[in-house]
């Protein structure tokens, strides 16, 4: 019996759909930037163990409160009680809002809780205190 | 003068980089693309002008001073207790509502660990009085 013999091995990887994947993998990362990000105050997030994940970027809005009590949100500095028409505005065009409140550890409660109080009036009620995570 | 005349050769659009192109902007984008998440203890606040009467045997009140000392139903304990406290507490009555109350001048250190202490110990009901003197 004979065997026939393949003498010709095709042993290329074929390139033609490549820019296919590169293009598909481009537009997923294209989807899941967001440039817009805000620089914010400088502050030392307090630490905590038992933390969540934020869902998504689009649905976040950051305040940040420093340590010396300056209020900022989106790069812009705000008094107290302005918060409430600014997170209305954005409460009321993306009702999934949470709200991220990156607040410096030293910050006094005074002010956080004035905060609370404007988001409960602006009904952007979905908070989260952004933390770092804490080791053992 | 004699003009040559050039024969149409038909117009096509060189394919061979595009691949280039397209991974140079992928790299872009793998590269201002932030993966790690915000993270952080999320809490629901409660609406406007909503206000519960509650039992009082219900209410389990956690006062933070302006030194973070905290003060569990009446007795000082230490911030790093609360977990099992609170625990051992709801375990007793499920329907255990903790009210945290801070100083105005509590720093927001003392008050993340408290809050973090609650959600170790998996306490649902959480509430966020107004600060006080």
């Amino acid at each position: 019996m004979q065997f026939n013999r393949k003498i010709k091995l095709n042993s290329d990887i074929p390139t033609a759909s490549m820019p296919d994947i590169i293009f598909m993998l481009l537009i997923f990362f294209m989807v899941t930037t967001v440039l817009r990000e805000y620089s914010g105050l400088p502050i030392n997030l307090p630490k905590a163990k038992r933390i969540e994940k934020l869902k998504s970027k689009r649905h976040t809005t950051h305040i940040w409160i420093s340590k010396e009590g300056l209020i900022s949100i989106e790069d812009k500095l705000y008094s107290v009680k302005d918060v409430r028409h600014v997170m209305y505005d954005k409460r009321s065009a993306n009702p999934q809002l949470v709200v991220s409140l990156k607040s410096d550890e030293e910050a006094r409660m005074a002010l956080v809780s004035g905060i609370h109080n404007e988001l409960r009036k602006a009904d952007a009620l979905k908070l989260n205190y952004s933390t770092k995570t804490a080791i053992n | 003068m004699s003009q040559k005349k050039r024969r149409f050769k038909g117009g096509e659009i060189p394919t061979s980089s595009m691949a280039d192109i397209a991974f140079l902007l992928l790299i872009f984008f793998l590269v201002t693309t932030t993966i790690d998440m915000d993270k952080g203890l999320g809490i629901v606040l409660p609406p406007e002008g909503d206000t519960i009467e509650i039992r009082k045997k219900n209410i389990l009140n956690c006062l933070i001073n302006s030194q973070g000392k905290v003060l569990l139903g009446g007795d000082p304990v230490e911030t790093k207790n609360i977990n099992r406290l609170v625990k051992q507490k709801i375990q007793e009555n499920e329907n255990l509502i903790i009210s945290v109350k801070s100083h105005e001048k509590t720093r927001y250190k003392d008050y993340v660990a408290v809050i973090d202490q609650l959600k170790r110990a998996n306490a649902k009901r959480i509430s966020i009085a107004e600060t006080g003197d």
